[in-house]
């Protein structure tokens, strides 16, 4: 028995050495060296950009020992960040960073697009201004033909300099790969390479509006890269190493972050004299709520892009964390939460019905209670903030909606909704009984209380409404199928043109919706409206008396037919902390009024300019 | 003996391969396409994702008929392909989760080995001891009651936002490359200690109370009767006692590491930690078919591991289930 008891124990204390062991093997050895070496790689070529062939630097670096290798890098690459020269950021990354394919939209590493690959302008949505980025200038020459001069003296991380070539390859590429922008070649003919800096697009039929839409989203690739590659591998590669224009250069990254580190030799210093602050940006996988809360407490993000509720307390409390607007709505609007119903679907088809909706849901309950005042109640036509000039006040005084149960019980009762059955909710006309479900996302806990308010607002004026709570992939399947009956979304995000929003309100033909996961989820059927979007994207983006009379047209349809009901826009979540960085965007007067965001599509909506404004804080301590 | 294993064995290989086909089956069954959750996410216009949305289909094999699937699933299986994760695309499953286990076992590991070995000691230990039993056995009984998820929080809210001792997120400082630096192995522990603690403390509980009552059941049986009556010293009665007791806490050990690389899910995900657990639920979140097979094939493998080594630890440890195999009688 003794010799048992020993032996039993000997297992233990021999397990407990593997778990020492264990415990300091992880980071193993040979992804420490692999890291060093690739990191030469891009010092290397940075340092020596200016003389030698870099075919020679390639092959030293290559044959470079892990030792030499690690001597070589002691200055360059320091093991531990400076806190003051490191900006920390979270909000977009949802997993590993695994792409850095700026044609992945959905999954390349946060700042893939936008630190790394440039576009040919940014936009910016709070002045309505195009700013030329890579491009110099860009006009219309004729009705059919758009002339772009590049900017000269730019060169790609790698040191190969960067030329109209690289802007004309990137969009021939997408003729036969599929990304996002492919669709260009609907209407667009040709592009003729005039000289070094100049190329002329000649188009079939000029969709103005997209186009310039594709001017600040397209991102530009070098063609000495991604020449060679096959379709499958543009649209869908992981394009690891990535070589950009940017302001900043991949460094490394790992299961939890994404380490960007500032390009020394970034264009825009000479040209445009903007020097972005932070040496290194570490963009944080964003875990649970709870975790972006507490590293924002404790000072260890310096910008959270993350949905925190309850953030107003922490911003008036004096916890030091800040907000684009000092008070409600603390947030930017970002995009337009909605009220989608199934037209296919009984009573949903019956215009009178979903107006009697609209006027059921008491959206400043959403507003208050739900989210504490960081969102804005939607404005009856749903267009953003940024896009107020196109509404038409007529329009708007003589069809729009707000808040009325009584209003909705009237207009239920007047198309013959009644009470039948007893029930103390209204039946079809022809008596059977209506019983409707609503769904968000299960685990969206903020859309879930929602339409708690929905539903609660419905059932007030008597129409039987239920909340219901699949998993995404579920509510995404019922949506894109039409198998739902109510629904929230807010899928388009905010842009240069309300085209993108009523391209996505009126989106057809409705065979194909569930393919094209681009709106009109409730299948409205209304080919005067589908019309006038397409006239809308053909009217010139300067032509803005244009443009408001189409959108106007627009409004009459979507607030008489009422094919959904807009109910508040989400905001562009983004808390900060002045404890290192300060100068951030803000709505007062004396800031600068750049976004401040790291999610996808933003950086070229001037939240890149954020960075160069950014200053570090005079008190700022020298290491974390 | 090698009948007994033979016999194991092939018991093994048949509920391996039922239950790789059910995690096969599984996500399957949920509502929905990762495809389209996929696409849903990369804001496309409209004709790009029809396009998209025909090239991913085809690229996970997912427009085959399904027996087609599931047999590609098998062949690509024991090529070592665990496919392409979608949400991470395009990483290699494989990939993906050999980066994650390595967390989780420098988690999980010291804290199941460390959790039993001192659980059960002081279990042993409290169960004679009636003022411990009265004081501190209540306090395992509710550390073992409490949901890691919770007790989690508690220590982050605790030692992380209130006295700013411990990180609350994250593998080592985000400020940090790794590298074999005493500094960066500090930061890892420093990182560790909370996750570790908050299971090892509910465990502990558990172990404990485990022990506690299986020693006083046994001190209560009817070979220590005999034995205090024979005279016996108190020490070797208890001796007995234990030995005997700790065969049921033996299983409970193995059944926990065979779960290694998934049994810190919730803790994990209250810490950011970059294991197995998080994955998995982001990887069902997003439908990813791939990943989340790849995750449930390695508990299998775990689990099956485990209980092998039970069977074979109860062949060195248990003389009773030593003799039933040589035909012996008790």
């Amino acid at each position: 028995m003794k010799m048992r008891m020993i032996q039993l124990w000997s297992i233990g204390a021999v397990l407990l050495l593997l778990a020492a062991l264990a415990a300091c093997a992880p980071a193993a050895t040979p992804e420490v060296v692999e890291k060093v070496v690739t990191q030469v790689v891009r010092e290397t070529v940075v340092v020596e950009v200016e003389g030698e062939p870099e075919v020679v630097e390639k092959e030293v670096v290559v044959t470079a020992t892990p030792a030499a290798a690690e001597a070589a890098e002691a200055p360059a690459a320091p093991t531990t960040y400076e806190r003051s020269e490191t900006l920390y950021t979270s909000g977009t990354q949802w997993g590993p960073p695994s792409s850095w394919n700026p044609f992945n939209r959905g999954g390349y590493a946060m700042g893939t697009l936008g630190l790394c690959y440039e576009t040919l302008f940014i936009y910016d949505p709070l002045t309505n201004e195009y700013a030329p980025w890579l491009a110099e200038s860009g006009e219309w020459t004729s009705d059919t033909v758009y002339e772009l001069k590049v900017r000269e003296g730019i060169t790609w991380s790698d040191g190969e300099p960067f030329t109209a070539a690289d802007v004309k390859f990137t969009f021939e590429m997408a003729e036969d790969a599929a990304v996002f922008f492919s669709p260009v070649w609907n209407w667009l003919d040709s592009i003729e390479q005039v000289d070094d800096s100049t190329l002329q697009f000649t188009f079939s039929e000029p969709l103005y509006q997209e186009w310039a839409n594709y001017s600040y989203e397209v991102p530009i690739v070098p063609q000495h890269i991604w020449e060679g590659r096959t379709v499958e591998e543009i649209a869908a590669g992981a394009n690891e190493n990535p070589i950009g224009t940017g302001s900043y250069l991949y460094e490394t990254h790992d299961q939890d972050r994404m380490v960007w580190v500032k390009n020394d030799n970034w264009w825009a210093k000479e040209q445009l004299g903007l020097d972005p602050a932070p040496t290194r940006i570490v963009d944080i996988v964003n875990g649970s709520n709870n975790v972006a809360l507490g590293m924002v407490l404790q000072g260890g993000l310096d910008l959270s892009n993350n949905f925190l509720p309850g953030v107003a307390t922490l911003v008036d409390g004096g916890y030091g964390v800040q907000t684009y607007y000092p008070e409600p709505p603390y947030m930017l609007s970002a995009n337009t939460a909605w009220l989608i119903m199934n037209h296919s679907v009984k009573p949903m088809d019956d215009p009178a019905f979903r107006r009697a909706m609209a006027h059921a849901v008491d959206v400043s309950q959403i507003v208050e209670v739900v989210y504490g005042n960081i969102v804005q109640a939607a404005h009856p036509t749903g267009l953003l903030p940024i896009w107020d000039e196109y509404i038409d006040q007529a329009v708007v005084d003589e069809l729009g909606f707000s808040y009325d149960p009584e209003q909705a019980k009237a207009i239920l009762a007047e198309a013959g909704y009644e009470d039948v059955d007893g029930d103390g909710f209204v039946d079809m006309p022809d008596g059977s009984p209506i019983a409707l479900k609503i769904i968000v996302p299960f685990g969206w806990t903020d859309w879930m209380e929602s339409i708690r308010v929905v539903s609660n607002g419905a059932q007030a004026v008597g129409i039987n409404l239920e909340p219901d709570f699949p998993d995404y992939g579920g509510y995404l399947d019922a949506r894109l199928n039409g198998t739902f009956e109510m629904a929230i979304d807010n899928q388009p995000q905010m842009s240069n043109t309300p085209w993108t929003y009523y391209d996505w309100v009126f989106q057809n033909p409705l065979e194909d919706i569930a393919t094209m996961q681009n709106g009109n989820y409730g299948r409205y059927d209304n080919p005067e409206a589908f019309d006038l979007v397409n006239q809308l994207d053909k009217t010139p983006v300067d032509d803005v008396e244009g443009m408001k009379a189409i959108a106007s047209e627009l409004q009459r349809i979507q607030l008489t037919d009422m094919p959904l009901v807009p109910l508040w826009y989400n905001g562009l979540w983004a808390q900060y902390s002045s404890a290192v960085w300060t100068n951030w965007p803000s709505s007062a007067e004396d800031a600068n009024h750049y976004l401040p965001a790291t999610w996808r599509g933003y950086w070229n909506m001037t939240a890149i300019r954020m960075l160069t404004e950014l200053e570090p804080a005079a008190q700022a301590e020298a290491s974390q | 003996m090698g009948r007994y294993f033979g016999r194991k064995l092939l018991v093994y290989l048949l509920t391996f391969f039922i239950a790789v086909t059910i995690d096969w089956l599984i996500p399957r069954f949920m509502p929905g396409n990762p495809v389209q959750t996929m696409l849903s996410r990369a804001g496309l216009r409209a004709e790009a994702a029809e396009v998209m949305y025909g090239y991913y289909t085809s690229a996970f094999g997912l427009d085959l008929p399904i027996w087609q699937q599931y047999l590609n699933f098998w062949t690509a299986l024991f090529h070592g392909d665990l496919g392409t994760s979608v949400f991470l695309f395009p990483t290699p499953v494989t990939q993906v989760i050999l980066r994650a286990v390595p967390y989780d076992i420098f988690l999980l590991l010291p804290a199941i080995l460390l959790s039993w070995f001192a659980g059960n000691k002081f279990g042993a230990f409290a169960a004679r001891a009636r003022r411990l039993d009265n004081t501190i056995l209540p306090l395992g009984y509710i550390l073992t009651a409490t949901p890691y998820m919770w007790f989690g929080i508690l220590l982050a809210w605790a030692l992380g936002i209130v006295l700013g001792i411990f990180p609350v997120s994250g593998a080592y400082s985000y400020a940090m490359r790794p590298t074999l630096s005493l500094a960066f192995i500090g930061s890892l522990l420093w990182h560790w200690f909370l996750p570790f603690a908050s299971i090892f403390l509910v465990k502990f509980g558990g172990w404990a109370i485990g022990m506690r009552n299986m020693i006083i059941y046994e001190l209560e049986a009817d070979y220590s009767h005999y034995l205090e009556d024979l005279g016996a010293p108190r020490k070797l009665i208890r001796k007995y006692a234990f030995n005997n007791a700790i065969l049921p806490q033996l299983t409970g050990l193995a059944l926990d590491l065979g779960v290694i690389v998934a049994g810190a899910l919730a803790t994990e995900i209250v810490f950011s930690y970059p294991g197995i657990g998080y994955l998995i639920l982001q990887a069902i979140q997003n439908q990813d078919y791939f990943l989340l097979q790849g995750c449930f094939l390695f508990i299998i493998v775990g689990v099956l591991l485990a209980n092998f080594a039970i069977d074979i630890a109860y062949v060195l440890v248990d003389p009773r289930t030593r003799i039933g195999m040589q035909g012996g009688a008790v």
